[in-house]
């Protein structure tokens, strides 16, 4: 019987080591990362800093004047196991109310025409879908959400915008996600939520938790606070 | 007690060892681009190791103390005037009430760190008063120093005069230099590139070009063929770590790094050559790349870090 090549582990400097589950963006991967990330924060070895769980793989970033890879690799393999033989965990899941289209979303009629459909369709299947969150990156707070339906699938504008608002939700190849900070960008804008989703002086900073899932619903334009 | 700066060149932010447990939240760690120096100079003031100080870069700064106080400058690339006079850096130094402290730019390295004893009490976001520049929070209202900004300096029980002659002997401070040979780690994608591609990345000299900064410093030299594509799935970085875009050219990720990318990583700088790397100038370091072992690269971090922690001579008298 041949070793199966997942769940792999490696080095990523002499400060971190990664434990990976596959090499696709897929739900059930994605799954086994969070459940172990889930298990570690649970019981800590001294001198680990911190997780960081992305599509595939969990990184553990930890001390080297205190552990030494082996040590690491060790308890790494151990918890791993351990956590295989967890029962599933339900994620949270979260509502980002979200005005689509007109000043909001200034791409949502090209994004409607180059897929033939109605703007109003576009709505529907976007806000149908529910999400994952696989991680968070790029920038702080920032979602990668999986789920976007097949037919939403739309390419990058090829000159980013200089500045695309906060809380802006949008569009890029099989991405969706929403803008947490004013940015550049280059996104397909075809919405806004009002959520506040970074904030650096609360503890977590993010309104998302990676593992959680969600669902954009749509809001009209009137039901936004005043000033947006 | 309080810093005021009087003129501000160049890129000097408040930082300390960094913002670590956020970066699952997409929260760079930030912190000083060289640990060691900073490191160096709150033990020269008797700071705790936490302490924040000013990391000094591309051009010069000045400042004035409203009361009297122990400072040290550490770091390379920058000369010291305690009211015009030339003074040591890697020493602990009195400054009395109203003297001007410049640090004046010149070659031979990057980034220099001022810490005062009591410490720079900027209010700490998420842990931490390292200044996240590119994300606007964190250090002195998440942005560089400019001329008429005020830093609050924390209280010490130690009379800072007591102090002063301490210092760092050259032999104890890392082994700056325009032309670093750096140890790396393997991977996490090394099988992304070609034989040729790593036989390349680890004989070639590259310079430093001017475009680097503290989010990553880019590389310029022989290219890196990569075995089949320049993406992969995102996954976490790693200080030092080296991601090689489709260009074939290598970047090289600092401080205020973005959490996860998708390019593939040949390696990761050891932790220990991190303030070698880092204090190679833009447009004038050269590096090259050396492979080394985990276990060595741990051992010669262990052993930097004991060097640190009993570096300071105290002076004769």
């Amino acid at each position: 019987m041949t070793a199966k090549p997942w769940p792999s582990y490696w080095p990523a400097g002499d400060a971190a080591l990664g434990v990976e589950f596959g090499q696709t963006i897929d739900p059930a991967i994605n799954r086994q990362v969070h459940a172990l990330a889930r298990l570690l924060d649970q019981a800590p070895l001294p001198g680990i800093i911190e997780t960081v769980p992305t599509y595939c793989s969990l990184l553990i970033h930890y001390d080297p004047w205190r552990l030494s890879y082996q040590e690491v690799l060790a308890w790494a393999r151990s918890k791993t196991a351990q956590a295989e033989s967890l029962p599933p965990v339900r994620p949270r899941c979260l509502e980002i109310p979200t005005v689509y289209g007109g000043r909001f979303g200034p791409d949502l009629v090209y994004v409607a025409q180059v897929h033939h459909l109605s703007p109003a369709e576009v709505i529907r299947l976007h806000s149908r879908a529910d999400y994952v969150v696989y991680m968070m990156g790029f920038m702080p707070g920032f979602p990668y959400l999986g789920g976007l339906p097949l037919e939403l699938e739309t390419p990058r504008l090829e000159t980013p915008r200089t500045l695309v608002p906060a809380g802006s939700v949008g569009l890029a190849g099989k991405q969706t996600g929403i803008y947490p900070l004013a940015s550049p960008g280059g996104w397909r804008l075809i919405g806004y939520t009002p959520l506040r989703l970074f904030n650096a002086e609360a503890d977590p900073p993010t309104l998302l938790n990676p593992g959680d899932q969600v669902r954009f619903v749509p809001i009209p334009p009137g039901a936004l606070p005043d000033g947006a | 007690m309080a810093l005021e700066v009087l003129q501000s060149g160049g890129l000097a932010t408040v930082q300390d060892l960094g913002r670590f447990g956020y970066q699952r939240y997409g929260v760079s760690p930030s912190g000083a681009m060289d640990w060691y120096a900073l490191g160096a100079a709150n033990l020269l003031v008797k700071n705790p190791s936490e302490a924040a100080g000013l990391e000094v870069g591309l051009a010069s700064l000045a400042l004035t103390a409203t009361d009297a106080c122990l400072i040290a400058v550490t770091g390379a690339g920058f000369e010291l005037r305690l009211q015009g006079q030339l003074r040591p850096l890697w020493t602990a130094l009195f400054v009395q009430a109203g003297w001007t402290i410049e640090l004046d730019k010149t070659g031979g390295g990057c980034w220099a760190y001022l810490a005062v004893a009591g410490g720079i009490q900027t209010p700490p976001l998420l842990g931490s008063r390292a200044t996240y520049w590119r994300g606007k929070f964190g250090g002195h209202e998440g942005r560089a120093l400019q001329a008429g900004d005020t830093l609050s300096i924390g209280a010490t029980s130690q009379a800072g005069v007591t102090l002063a002659g301490r210092r760092i002997p050259p032999a104890r401070r890392p082994l700056y230099g325009d032309r670093p040979t750096v140890d790396v780690i393997l991977g996490p994608q090394a099988q992304a590139f070609t034989a040729e591609g790593l036989h390349t990345f680890l004989s070639s000299e590259y310079t430093v070009s001017a475009t680097s900064d503290r989010m990553g410093y880019r590389l310029e030299g022989a290219p890196i063929a990569h075995v089949a594509g320049a993406d992969i799935v995102s996954d976490g970085l790693v200080a030092g770590a080296v991601q090689i875009p489709a260009d074939g050219q290598p970047l090289v990720m600092m401080s205020d790094r973005p959490t996860t990318g998708g390019y593939p990583k040949i390696a990761a700088v050891v932790s220990a050559d991190l303030p070698l790397l880092t204090q190679a100038a833009p447009c004038v370091g050269r590096v090259h790349f050396r492979e080394a072992t985990i276990e060595a690269a741990q051992a010669r971090y262990r052993q930097m870090m004991n060097t640190l922690q009993n570096s300071v001579e105290e002076p004769d008298w």
